[in-house]
């Protein structure tokens, strides 16, 4: 875990709002296409940086409570920078009552974070449960990125964060 | 897509050409080799065991098709490689089906797929250590004609899944696809439509369980020339994940359902929303509207009817919610996923205030096959108030997980003990008097007993006792599992996902969670019993939507049914099932223990006391419960902490 892996900067700047603007005009700054845009925007920067939801409110003719609203009230939206490897652990009632809990403290132990500040200093990880995955055949759940891991156990999660670390560490 | 919409749609779409022509081109296929790609499967690696069958099938010299794109008649020879859908046994994948043989593969690694080109596709006989093994008889299994999961199952929504491959829209039509919305459009008026639906009893198996065909009739005598059709794919209920395996493994049967219901009420656009967490029924619908699109079957002047429908792919952002109809529709204008009171309904002013059809995936993915069979037909399958199947996501403690689809009025037996194979212990073995409950219907649900076994399963007898059918998530529990936990867990669920609008499930569902805590915790009297059931009818009753009015269900049915287990917890300070840890009384196991005295120099408050190499003990007032003398004694002598 000793290299660091920089979260993109927020932008500043017209130059920096290039991509934004691209992603508004797909969507024909159509202010009922909020969501969509939003999510792309999260795509191209791992979370949705205060700069930009006041750019694309303005953008859409919008007011930025109603942006920053929305933004908030789903879960799948974030203001603050996030690893680059989301590990979502399925908490779902299939998962749990298989003892997910157990693998997400094995995590927070490994990766020495917490429910409060789950993202490591290192931005390499962000630990987050998810209501359920709908892979509950596989019970329990952990989805690194897209990647799906069923029948996990606390010790093939740890195996599966180092492994990661490895690879990380090779480059 | 416009210009290639232009190229194709010059005249109605000729789905018997197309039937036709796949037919011929696919005639001198010999065998298929179908993998299951769900979501469940390619966790498993089915994704890797594909492209071994490709490498290993071209190494072998044998003739293969992997793409059987319509080029002009020209006939496909040899081999068919093909992914499918959710084949909905999930829990022994990846699994890869080869045909017409039968055969059915489970847990396939890609090191197993050169032995299945040698043996059963060169060589036509059968791997023999890759069937599937009855755990109950010891038999292994050919194919899903002789495994109990698949044979006690009555499959109609699910038919094509896992069998046909999702992503070509042909196949679909090869298998008689599309022609029930052609009739709707050319041969039938909208009221007729709505008259079949109604007919065929066919009520919502989103939850609810209105009558669909009354909801479109309501819709279809709207005035205005604007309205609208929405498939609601944010299933959001823990523990189930019925919609995605039908989103995933047959699309096309819910966007024709989506065609029936335009038609049905005179909506020119449609949207189905789908959940973010379902990347590949995402994939799959966006897919599927596409090359129906593309064929003519969307757009302008279907089937030469002079009506258009556009249909979009919207995906959610993470909110339950949202899986309400009012919430979803303001999260489809760009607001937040908040739910507004009914009246007026969607019916009457529903999306950007129009009229608006909503239906679950499930509910339109069987419209189809009502209008093929007719209304009649259909009633036959069934309870005489709840026609048709359910599809039910089966996990938990049971052996065999999975999609299962059984006809209304199955009993609980049937699920768990036939089809699920029994319940299991925590350590994976069957346990044949394990069972304590079955969850059913998520954090809107109820809990059914070993009383309700034999209970036939339909919309009203689950209300009867309290529970309902929900979007048919079935979560078996066995023995071990405490019954207040579970109801914790709920609350909390639901507290995350209360959308904060109605003070009473905002606030109530949160003081039920703490006042569930307390009970977890050994802090609860009798006073916590009644302020709990005080609150729960109380959040029911101010709640403005189905969230809010159903969240107290998994508490009300704990205190029906597992009475005795709450007030254990209540009164005498003890977990039966032995899972609440702060009701735990830590203990050394004196026959298990060594001495080693590691325990003792682990403990921070100096509670473990003894002699080298003789038992220790440990002082249940001192102890903190913080479990690191467990964690560090090799022999599990220590319990309880």
């Amino acid at each position: 875990m000793e290299k660091e892996v920089k979260a993109p900067p927020a932008p500043s700047g017209a130059r920096q709002f290039a991509k934004v603007c691209d992603i508004l005009d797909r969507h024909q700054r159509n202010a009922a296409r909020l969501i969509p845009i939003l999510q792309e925007v999260q795509e191209e920067y791992r979370y949705l940086p205060e700069e930009v939801l006041t750019f694309v409110a303005t953008s859409l003719g919008l007011p930025p409570a109603r942006v920053f609203g929305v933004a908030t009230f789903f879960s799948h939206f974030t203001l603050t920078p996030r690893g680059k490897y989301t590990i979502r652990l399925c908490d779902g009632t299939a998962c749990h009552v298989r003892d997910s809990i157990a693998i997400l403290e094995a995590l927070y132990e490994r990766l020495k974070i917490n429910a409060a500040r789950n993202t490591t200093p290192d931005m390499l990880f962000t630990v987050e449960t998810v209501s359920c995955l709908g892979a509950c055949g596989l019970a329990p759940v952990v989805v690194v990125n897209e990647e799906v891991h069923g029948q996990m156990t606390p010790k093939r999660a740890v195996e599966l964060v180092d492994a990661i670390i490895a690879k990380e560490n090779a480059r | 897509m416009n210009r290639q919409n232009a190229n194709l749609a010059t005249g109605p779409v000729d789905l018997e050409r197309i039937a036709a022509d796949y037919e011929a081109e696919t005639r001198q296929l010999t065998r298929r080799v179908v993998i299951c790609a769900g979501t469940g499967c390619v966790a498993g690696g089915a994704l890797k065991v594909h492209r071994q069958f490709l490498s290993r099938i071209a190494a072998a010299g044998l003739a293969v098709t992997v793409d059987l794109k319509p080029e002009n008649g020209a006939s496909h020879q040899g081999l068919y490689v093909s992914k499918s859908g959710c084949q909905g046994f999930c829990q022994m994948g990846p699994l890869v089906t080869i045909e017409p043989d039968g055969i059915l593969y489970a847990r396939v690694k890609p090191e197993d797929v050169e032995e299945i080109v040698d043996v059963t596709l060169k060589d036509s006989r059968v791997v023999e250590r890759l069937l599937y093994v009855s755990p109950s008889t010891g038999e292994r299994c050919r194919g899903q004609a002789e495994i109990p999961f698949y044979k006690q199952q009555q499959r109609t929504v699910l038919k094509f899944c896992g069998r046909i491959d999702p992503e070509d829209v042909r196949e679909y039509i090869h298998h008689g696809g599309y022609a029930a919305a052609r009739r709707a459009f050319c041969q039938m008026t909208p009221e007729a439509v709505c008259e079949e639906v109604a007919h065929s009893g066919l009520r919502g198996r989103g939850g609810g369980g209105f009558s669909t065909g009354r909801k479109w009739e309501l819709t279809r005598q709207q005035p205005g020339p604007k309205k609208y059709v929405i498939c609601n794919g944010d299933e959001g209920d823990p523990g189930a994940f019925m919609d995605r395996s039908v989103m995933e493994g047959n699309p096309h049967s819910v966007i024709e359902g989506m065609m029936i219901a335009a038609r049905a009420i005179g909506a020119d656009e449609g949207y189905v929303y789908v959940r973010a967490e379902y990347p590949l029924a995402v994939a799959r619908v966006r897919r599927a509207v596409d090359d129906a699109t593309a064929l003519g079957l969307l757009g302008d002047d279907v089937f030469a009817s002079g009506h258009s429908l556009r249909i979009q792919v919207m995906e959610g952002a993470g909110a339950f919610v949202c899986g309400e109809e009012t919430a979803l529709m303001a999260s489809v204008e760009g607001k937040r996923g908040m739910p507004r009171p009914k009246p007026p309904f969607p019916a009457q002013s529903g999306l950007w205030g129009k009229p608006t059809v909503i239906n679950n995936v499930e509910t339109l993915a069987t419209v189809p096959l009502i209008l093929r069979q007719g209304a009649v037909q259909f009633r036959k399958i069934g309870t005489p108030t709840s026609p048709g199947t359910k599809t039910f996501a089966l996990t938990g403690h049971v052996v065999n997980t999975g999609l299962i689809e059984v006809p209304f009025g199955a009993t609980l037996r049937q699920i768990v003990m036939e089809i699920g194979g029994g319940v299991i212990d925590d350590q994976g073995r069957p346990s044949n008097d394990g069972f304590k409950a079955v969850q059913i219907g998520g954090p809107s649900g109820g809990c059914l007993t070993p009383e309700h076994l034999d209970l036939p399963l339909d919309f009203d007898s689950l209300q009867g006792v309290g529970a309902m059918v929900g979007s048919g998530g079935l979560v078996v529990m066995n023995r071990h599992t405490c019954m207040v936990s579970v109801a914790r867990f709920f609350m909390q669920f639901t507290q995350n996902e209360s959308c904060g609008k109605c003070v009473l499930c905002r606030e109530g569902t949160r003081q039920m969670a703490a006042l569930l805590d307390d009970i977890i915790e050994g802090r609860a009297d009798r006073q916590t019993l009644v302020l709990l059931e005080q609150l729960a009818k109380a959040v029911r009753k101010g709640s403005l939507c189905g969230l809010g009015k159903t969240a107290p269900n998994p508490v009300l049915a704990t205190l029906r049914y597992f009475r005795a287990e709450v007030e254990a917890h209540v009164f005498q300070k003890r977990c039966p099932a032995g899972r609440c840890k702060a009701l735990r009384t830590p203990e050394i196991l004196a026959d298990l223990c060594k001495g080693c005295t590691i325990c003792s120099r682990k403990c921070p408050v100096g509670a473990i006391s003894g002699e080298r190499k003789m038992p220790h003990t440990i002082d249940a007032a001192k102890c903190i419960k913080c479990g690191a003398c467990a964690a560090a004694c090799k022999f599990h002598a220590i319990v309880g902490v």
